[in-house]
This record gives C-alpha cells, structure tokens and sequence, in this order.
C-alpha cells in the first residue's frame, strides 16, 4: 500500500488527467463530425478553436497530469514515501500546472488562442496563453524536483546498491524532459511573451519554430517512456513472468535521452532557411533511434516468452496462448504494442525526406500520432489505470470490472483502427490536415476524401463512447469497488545481476553525451538563424 | 553486462536495415539525377516587402524555356496569387513561392509537391507534370480561420 498522502497526490493527478480526457475526447468527436460536414457548430465556437483546445487538453495537459501521477506511485513504491518538503514540492508542481492549464484551455475558449497547440508565429495569442504554458512547464520542474531529490537520496542512503529500475527510468525521462524544454521555454520567456505584450514588435519566425521542434520530438518521448516504464517493469509481473535485462532496459532509456533530442528538424523538412544538410545530419540521428526501441521489442517478447515457458508452454510459439489474454492490465498495454508495429514504420516514413513529401501536413500524420500516443501510450496507461487506481484508492479490480475493461479497450482499439486508418489513406492522396472542410468545393482531387472523413468519424464515436466507460469504471475503482489491496505489479529480474556496469548510472557521462549531440546538430544552423535572419514578424490575429 | 546471442542478431539486422535506409535517403536527396532533397531555399527577404521584391513583384506563370516555366506564388490568408494556372502536359515547372503573413503550407494534392512557406524566406522546388488533368493546390498548414477556404487550381492541359 502507498501511503494516503502520496497516494492524493497522485490521485489529484489522475482526476484532472481523466477530466481532460473527457473533455478533449469530445471535442475530438466533434471535429471528426465536422470535418465530415455532419455538423456545423455554432458561431462562437470555432473549428480551430476546438482543435487547439483538443490538442492542448489531450497531447498537453491529460499526458502531463497522467505520467506525473504514474511517476509519484511507482517511485514511492520503490524508494519509499516522500519526504515532506518533496511532497510539498509536487503539490506545489500540481497547483501550477492546474492554473497554467486552466489559463491556456480559458483563454482558448475565449477566442483569445486559436493558435493550435503547437502556437505557431507569427499567429499571435494573447500573452495569458504563453504564460499559461509557462506555468504548466514550471511546474514540471516542481515535480522533476520531488522525483530526483528522492532518488539522489535513496542512493546516498544505499551506497552500492543499484537503484529500483522503475526509479531510474522515472529520472531517466525526467532527464530527457529538463533537456527538452530548454527549447520551449526558450522561445515563450525570450520570443513569444515578450512579442504578445507588445515590447517586441517582430518575431523570428525560423527560429521559434526550431526551438518548438527543439522540444516537441523528445515531447513525444516523454510520452512514450512512461509506457515503456510500466512495459519494462510492470508487464513482466502481470504475466507472472520476469524482466529479462534489468541493464539493457536501462541502456535503452539512455538512448532513447540521446537520440530523441538532437533531431526535431525532421519536423521542419520541408522549411525554407535550414540547409538540407542538417536535415539530413538530424535524420541520421532520428534514425538511430531504431536501435533502443528494437532493444525494447526484444525485451518484451522476452518476457513473454519466459512467462510463458515457466507455465509449462513447449514448442517455438506455445508460450503466446499461455499470456493471460482476459487481464485488462496485459490486453491493453499488448495492444498498445502490437499497434506501436506499423506506428514505428510510420515514423520511419515521415522522416525519410522524400517520403516524408508526400504525407507532410497532411491528415496521415494525425493518424501516425493517434496511433502512437493515441492508441500505443494511451493504451497502455489505461491498462495502468486499472491496477493502479484501485492500489491507491485501497480497493480491488473485480473480475466484473476487469471484464468491463476489456470491452473498453476493444472499442478504443476498434475506434482507434477505424479512424487512423481512414486518417493515413486519405493523407496519402491529400487531404490535409488542420482545416475544418476538405471538399474544396467538390474539386475532383479532393472527392475521395469525404467518405474517408465520415469512416473518421465512426472511428471517434467508438472512442467516445470508450472514454465514457473508462471514466465510469475508474469512478468505480476510485469510490464503489469492494476495499481491499490491489497488487503495485513490479517485476523481478530473470538473472538476477546485482553489479550494474558503473556507467550507467553515472548521469554526468551520459547527459554529457547528449548535450554535445545537441550542439553538434543544432549550433551552426541556430547561430545561422539569428545572425542571418531575415526582418521579423509582427503577429497576426486571424480569428 | 551480458547481450543474448540472438539479442546481438537481432540488433544487428536493425543496424543493417538503417544503415541502408539512411544511405537510400541519402543518396536520393543529395546525389540523384533531379535531386529529391528536400525543399530548403536559404534565400530571405523582408516579409513586409514581399510586393517590391523580385521576382514577387511580378508573381504568375512565366516562361523560361522549351516546356519550362517559372511559376512565381505569393501566399496569404486566405488564397494564392496567381490562383488559376494552365500549363501544357509535360512541362517542368519551377515553383518559387513565399508568404506576405503567416505561415502557409503549399502543396497540391496527389503530386509530392509539398511545402512550406515562413514568413521572411522563399521556398522552391521543381516537378514536372507528366499528366493532364486538373490540379488542386491547396494550404495545408493552418492559417486564420478561413483556412479552408485557401486553394488554387493548376490545371495540365
Ligand atoms: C475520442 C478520441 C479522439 C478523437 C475522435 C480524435 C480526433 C481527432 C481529429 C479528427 C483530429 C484532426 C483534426 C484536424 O487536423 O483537422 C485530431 C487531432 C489531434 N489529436 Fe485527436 N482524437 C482523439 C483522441 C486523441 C488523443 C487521446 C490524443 C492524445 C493523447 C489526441 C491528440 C491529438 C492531437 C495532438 C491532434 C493534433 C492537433 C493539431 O493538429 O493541432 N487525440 N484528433
Ligand atoms: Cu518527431
Ligand atoms: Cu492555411
């Protein structure tokens, strides 16, 4: 059991996580609806701004909130109950990101921020909105804090002792997560807020939309890690199995920090004002990132196959019908594998540049990221929420409620199938993303698109419906289900190795490593960008 | 720290298979006939003078050689100028283009005609048209609320 108060911590987490869940899962059916002119909205409410709204409530605010309070639970687990200046600490954390989110979603809901989350100049918000942003990334900083300073001391009190692997990763994506921001908290504090007051006329362009990429690629590694915790740590247990390499799920996290941050240029391939030979020195790096996450594949059919042979399974494959197929808490996160398949060679698709060409900005790319984060991470942090939920709450997962589950996660599964599928073929011909009716007054190169947009949104009715019954089964975990403890599954090692190799823990080596990646990608074309930059941009109001 | 055999396979192929992605791409973006990098024009210009400033000063369809044609595009929210374009099958068209305001995206749908324009720089690619038929150009990064309303047509004629 986790101690009450870390455990309201987490929870208050949770509640606001889930509550952006909600909210932006409906304006996502929205948009399916009216992009396949199902529905017009009324006049105060624009497509844009329900689309901003999506974006930051679900890829901002319901991640953040979620990893945060998956991160308190299993570093308590591990390390034992927080000192009370670091519990301090993340409350502080809570409350700042809580008023930074409800700053960003208000002024969004005024009309005062129809940016879309990615807040590209020269549109220009109202200020409120970067500082509402600002907020929401100070107070990770508050959290990151609680969660390092614990671990620094569990080690200082175990000398010699290798750290709890869930432990470790939590500070390995934290690590990741402090490096990255530097991008975006650069450009809000330095650029945007300072334009938005009026105290600087103009804008550089280029430059913001580089320190944005700077941050949003290793964003959807902060995403992605949590999972890859609860995959590497927490699965092996479920399935009654063991973790397979305790060093290399380690070494696999130090990649993943260095080659997922040294690379946001594939996200600006088809800019003008970079040279393409630093897209290409940044694509080579994007690719590297192939290695940790087929290190990671390996590992977890590993497990599965340990599992399965420990339960007496013989043969090449007999170990696959021995995985516990009816336990919600391994049917959505292996979902979320099996997804993560063709989501991968996506990834490896847009980044290559002259495939990339056919499939940028188009609506593929908003099928590519529903089925990473949408189905791969969400999935899994479903599949977390029904053992973690009730740990916390001092209850149990019924086997009527984890019966429920199932069905939850199939029609997410479904839904998700149906609208990323629709999504990536009718990106392939075209149809773009971000824009509120593709039919282009019946133009013949945009008639296919329509019966693709409605199969989207059939897709997103699915979801929503997915998303009302994870809420009321987690209001049934929380508050209704029959008290008692449910299992924090952490996994044991298959050989247990209790010398890790020095270096990877040694932190200064391998941050130092990331950095000089970063400055070999990013130091001439940044310093190019500036010095050689064009006059500026006033901002734009287009709403 | 002990690697599994079929572990080091594994890895192995995955290197493999990247080093030849890699080479692929990059062979094709820098040493390939007609070069299929991707769109980075280094050119700039100040993005409140895009009318005075050759060749936007005189945007539209211009002929530079024997089925060859320069076609030059000013973005804003929320159209193309020119925003009708006929050109004969077959021709190869230089596309040079900016934007007077926000970003805009360029892109006509079914060609690998795709990029974008930043405010202050000019963006260009080539591509040659090999069939007739009527062409749909259209923003494809979101710029005002009259977003979708932004195409043009090009039509091979
Ligand atoms: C009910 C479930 C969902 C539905 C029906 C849905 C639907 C959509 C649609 C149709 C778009 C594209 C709109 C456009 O480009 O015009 C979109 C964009 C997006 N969605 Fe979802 N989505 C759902 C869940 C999620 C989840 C769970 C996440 C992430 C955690 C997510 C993140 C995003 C993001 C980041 C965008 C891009 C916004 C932008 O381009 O500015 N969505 N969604
Ligand atoms: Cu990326
Ligand atoms: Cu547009």
């Amino acid at each position: 059991m986790v101690n009450a108060l870390d455990a309201r911590l987490s929870m208050y987490h949770f509640y606001t996580a889930f509550a952006a869940l909600l909210i932006g899962g409906f304006f996502g059916l929205l948009q399916t609806l009216v992009r396949s002119e199902q529905l017009t909205l009324p006049v105060d409410l624009n497509y844009y701004q329900v689309l901003t709204a999506h974006g930051v409530l679900l890829a901002l605010v319901f991640t953040t909130f979620f990893i945060f309070g998956f991160m308190y639970a299993g570093v308590v687990k591990t390390t034992g109950e927080f000192a009370s200046h670091r519990r301090k600490a993340a409350w502080i954390g809570f409350v700042l990101m809580l008023i930074g989110t409800i700053m960003a979603t208000t002024l969004i809901l005024m009309n005062k921020a129809t940016v879309l989350y990615t807040f590209y100049a020269p549109l220009q918000a109202s200020p409120f909105f970067y500082i509402g942003l600002a907020f929401i990334i100070i107070g990770t900083y508050f959290a990151a804090y609680a969660i390092i300073s614990q671990y620094r001391s569990w080690r200082k009190e175990h000398k010699g002792e290798k750290s709890p692997l869930f432990t470790f990763m939590a500070v390995a994506t934290l690590v990741l997560w402090l490096i990255a921001t530097i991008g975006v908290v650069t450009a809000v504090t330095l650029q945007y807020i300072p334009w938005s007051f009026g105290w600087t006329e103009t804008i550089n362009v280029a430059l913001s939309r580089t320190l944005f990429w700077f941050f949003g690629h290793p964003l959807v590694y902060f995403w992605l890690l949590p999972a890859y915790m609860a995959w590497y740590v927490t699965v092996p247990k479920i399935i009654g199995g063991k973790i397979f390499s305790d060093s290399l799920a380690r070494l696999a996290f130090l990649l993943f920090i260095l080659f997922s941050i040294p690379v946001g240029f594939h996200h600006q391939l088809l800019e003008p004002g970079i040279s393409e030979v630093w897209k290409y020195v940044q694509v080579v790096l994007t690719f590297a990132v192939i290695i940790p996450s087929l290190m990671t594949a390996f590992a977890m059919f590993a497990s599965f196959e340990i599992a399965g042979r420990e339960k007496g399974a013989t043969g090449l494959l007999g170990w696959f019908k021995k995985l516990p197929w009816s336990d919600v808490r391994f049917l959505a996160p292996f979902i979320g594998m099996a997804f993560f398949i063709p989501a991968g060679a996506g990834g490896i698709i847009n980044a290559s540049h002259q495939m990339n060409q056919v499939v940028h900005n188009t609506i593929w790319v908003t099928g590519h990221f529903h089925i990473t984060i949408g189905a791969t991470v969400i999935l899994t942090f479903f599949g977390i929420s029904y053992w973690l939920i009730p740990h916390l709450k001092g209850r149990v997962l019924t086997k009527h409620i984890n019966n429920l589950g199932k069905y939850q996660i199939v029609l997410w599964t479904v839904g998700m199938f149906i609208m990323s599928a629709a999504m990536h073929f009718s990106g392939l011909s075209g149809n773009p993303r971000r824009t509120q009716i593709t039919s282009y007054n019946g133009h013949e190169a945009a008639a296919s698109w329509g019966s693709y947009e409605v199969a989207m949104s059939v897709g997103g009715t699915l979801l929503l419906f997915s998303i009302f019954l994870f809420i009321g089964l987690m209001i049934n975990l929380a508050f209704w289900a029959p008290k008692g403890s449910e299992e924090f599954p952490i996994g044991e090692e298959f050989e247990d190795t209790h010398q890790l190799p020095k270096l990877l823990e040694n932190w200064k080596v391998w941050i130092a490593i990331a950095i000089l990646l970063i400055l070999i990608a990013y130091t001439i074309p940044v310093i190019d960008l500036i010095q050689d930059a064009p006059p500026g941009s006033p901002g734009y109001q287009f709403w | 720290m002990h690697i599994h055999k079929l572990e080091k396979v594994w890895i192995a192929i995955g290197f493999v298979t990247l080093v030849a992605f890699l080479t692929t791409v990059g062979i094709q973006a820098f040493a390939s006939d007609g070069h299929h990098g991707a769109p980075s024009d280094l050119t700039k210009l100040d993005p409140e003078k895009v009318h005075e400033t050759e060749p936007f000063d005189d945007p539209g369809l211009h002929k530079i050689g024997e089925n060859e044609y320069e076609l030059v595009m000013i973005l804003e929210s929320y159209g193309f100028t020119p925003h009708e374009v006929r050109i004969p099958e077959g021709s190869t068209v230089h596309f040079q283009i900016t934007t007077i305001d926000v970003v805009h995206g360029f892109e006509i749908a079914g060609t690998t005609v795709n990029m974008m324009a930043t405010p202050g720089h000019v963006n260009s690619m080539t591509y040659t048209f090999e069939e007739k038929g009527n062409y749909l150009i259209l923003c494809n990064e979101f710029c005002g609320t009259g977003h979708h309303f932004m195409s043009a047509e090009l039509e091979v004629y």
